[in-house]
């Protein structure tokens, strides 16, 4: 089991390099970062965190996710090396597991750049250690529920670009279009929609809260939509 | 080692294969012919358990297609159609990743890539780029990956397609050379292909197994049987009634060419008459300019297949039309 994932976790990534849409995503990625740095913190007066950066990262990645999850599953489809994969002695469950992996080493390498704008939050300021760390393992539960999302999504067709779209669509609804709804809805309404609301449930985190609740909407949110993809591939092949 | 029983596939309201059965024995090489589109992949897409049949069973080496899976994968090599390959990475690469889905360790992989690169000329192009190979270099790298854990069960579908014709002899040596270690199921809707690989052949049509046997003895399936054909010069009407009286004859034709008689005779159990033929000529004391025996060819029977196939399709659409 481990073996076969960590192989096909290899493999996803070494795939993701080989891609120029990673590279290109990467750069937005660095540049989305870097400006919201320097506008949100390195302002005279502003406080000394990278709370307001990681709030809006977490709107950028709505977009950046599904193009680096896109190619994932979809392009195994197109190319039809989803069927040498397939008749191989691997499970649906470690395919779908080493694609997530994959992603998310290559999302986490991706976070690990931004560290740099940390070194000069400390160097020029007085951060709380505590609050950047629980920063960055919100930012974590994020992606790998937004990877979940996307992965599922491109278990969906054989377009890599459709794939992209129904899992930004996706995530806009959990994170925009939710949080819209909830202004115009009252009583029970508002606490579900709060409840379902991605970026409501990593508000904790930006502010250096540990929060269980948000912990287990994240986990549990990803182990869904993993589920859902492992589903979906099996229910392919019975067509 | 392969075993179908009354195996089914719906795909929609289509049956791709319709009740299908049929067991290959150990160390058997066995061609899977049929037109395009007659269920040949969807067979051996089921028999790699890359889906599930609607209904029937098949098993691979005792264990079931569908209950004992990975048992089943474990011990199949398998080239599937327009073999499908990773193209951002390096031949070596792409072995060692398929080497380590099969539970192969560092050692145990490398010693596997030198005996495959061996075995299907890898060496010239092992550590270049998958995309930059050229179709038939392609498909020795899907059979080398095929071969690399030794499987019992070796499932080529349409080895040799897209392939020229010095790929095509070359491939051909190395199955037969395959075929010494492994049990083959090779999969073809080129009739020669089969014909010189393989021992024994099942032929499909509209999702249907139509004949199976060794070509020796499809051969003597083939209707009308073989024939012999005639040029005597003598008294006309005597010629096709004596010839017709002859034992073991079945139907004779003749046209008149020049004083001479050409005459076709069908055999009734496609029997060599050559002899008889001649002692007649000889007793009645007429000439004879040609006696030849025709056997008809496998590739008549399999035209003969795929013109009903296209008749019954042909119907079928007029029956929707209507």
């Amino acid at each position: 089991m481990i073996r076969n994932v960590k192989a096909l976790t290899q493999r996803e990534l070494v795939a993701t390099f080989y891609s120029p849409v990673a590279y290109i995503v990467a750069a937005v990625f660095l540049v989305a970062s870097g400006y919201l740095f320097m506008d949100k913190t390195l302002v005279v007066g502003s406080e000394a965190s990278i709370r307001g950066m990681l709030h809006s990262m977490a709107w950028v990645l709505v977009f950046a996710v599904p193009l680096l999850t896109m190619r994932a599953l979809a392009d195994e489809y197109a190319s039809g090396t989803i069927e040498s994969l397939m008749t191989a002695p691997v499970s649906d469950v470690e395919v779908v597991l080493g694609k997530f992996f994959g992603v998310l080493v290559f999302y986490a390498a991706l976070l690990a750049t931004t560290l740099m704008h940390v070194v000069v939050l400390f160097r020029y300021g007085e951060g709380d250690p505590a609050v950047v760390a629980f920063g960055y393992v919100g930012m974590l539960l994020l992606g790998a529920l937004y990877v979940a999302v996307g992965l599922f999504a491109s278990a969906l067709t054989r377009y890599q670009l459709v794939a992209a779209m129904i899992g930004a669509g996706l995530l806009s609804v959990f994170t925009i279009i939710v949080d819209s709804l909830a202004i115009w809805q009252g009583g029970v309404w508002r606490t579900v929609l709060g409840y379902i609301n991605i970026l409501y449930q990593f508000e904790d985190f930006a502010k250096g809260i540990f929060d269980t609740k948000g912990l287990v909407f994240f986990v549990s949110g990803t182990l869904f939509f993993l589920f859902l993809t492992v589903k979906v591939v099996e229910s392919r092949r019975w067509r | 080692m392969i075993k179908v029983q009354n195996l089914t596939k719906v795909f929609g309201s289509r049956r791709a294969i319709d009740g299908i059965s049929f067991s290959i024995e150990e160390g058997e090489i066995v061609g899977f012919l049929g037109p395009n589109g007659a269920g040949k992949s969807t067979t051996i897409r089921i028999l790699t358990c890359y889906m599930p049949a609607t209904e029937g069973v098949a098993s691979v080496g005792g264990h079931d297609v569908f209950n004992d899976s990975m048992a089943v994968r474990r011990i199949i090599g398998y080239l599937p159609e327009n073999t499908p390959l990773d193209m951002y990475v390096r031949v070596r690469e792409y072995l060692h990743f398929r080497g380590k889905l099969r539970g192969l360790d560092r050692l145990a992989r490398e010693a596997a890539i030198k005996r495959v690169a061996d075995l299907c000329w890898l060496g010239d192009f092992i550590d270049r780029p998958i995309h930059q190979l050229s179709k038939g270099m392609r498909q020795r790298v899907g059979l080398a990956d095929a071969l690399l854990h030794d499987p019992k069960v070796l499932i080529l579908d349409e080895p040799t397609i897209g392939l020229d014709p010095t790929q095509i002899r070359e491939t051909r040596n190395l199955i037969h050379e395959l075929a010494k270690r492994h049990t083959v199921f090779l999969s073809s809707h080129i009739l020669p292909e089969v014909e010189a690989t393989c021992q024994r052949t099942i032929i499909i049509a509209e999702g249907k197994i139509v004949a199976s046997g060794s070509p020796g003895e499809l051969k003597d399936r083939i209707r009308g049987g073989s024939r012999l054909i005639v040029e005597i010069a003598g008294p006309d009407s005597q010629i096709e009634k004596s010839l017709s009286s002859m034992n073991g004859v079945d139907k004779v034709n003749a046209t008149s060419d020049n004083g001479w008689q050409r005459l076709t005779i069908e055999t009734r159990r496609g029997e060599d008459l050559r002899e008889e033929v001649f002692k007649l000529v000889k007793e009645k004391g007429w000439s004879l300019r040609e006696l030849r025996l025709e056997v008809g060819s496998l590739e008549e029977f399999f035209i003969q297949i795929t013109a009903q196939q296209l008749q019954s399709r042909q119907q079928s659409a007029l029956r929707e039309g209507r």
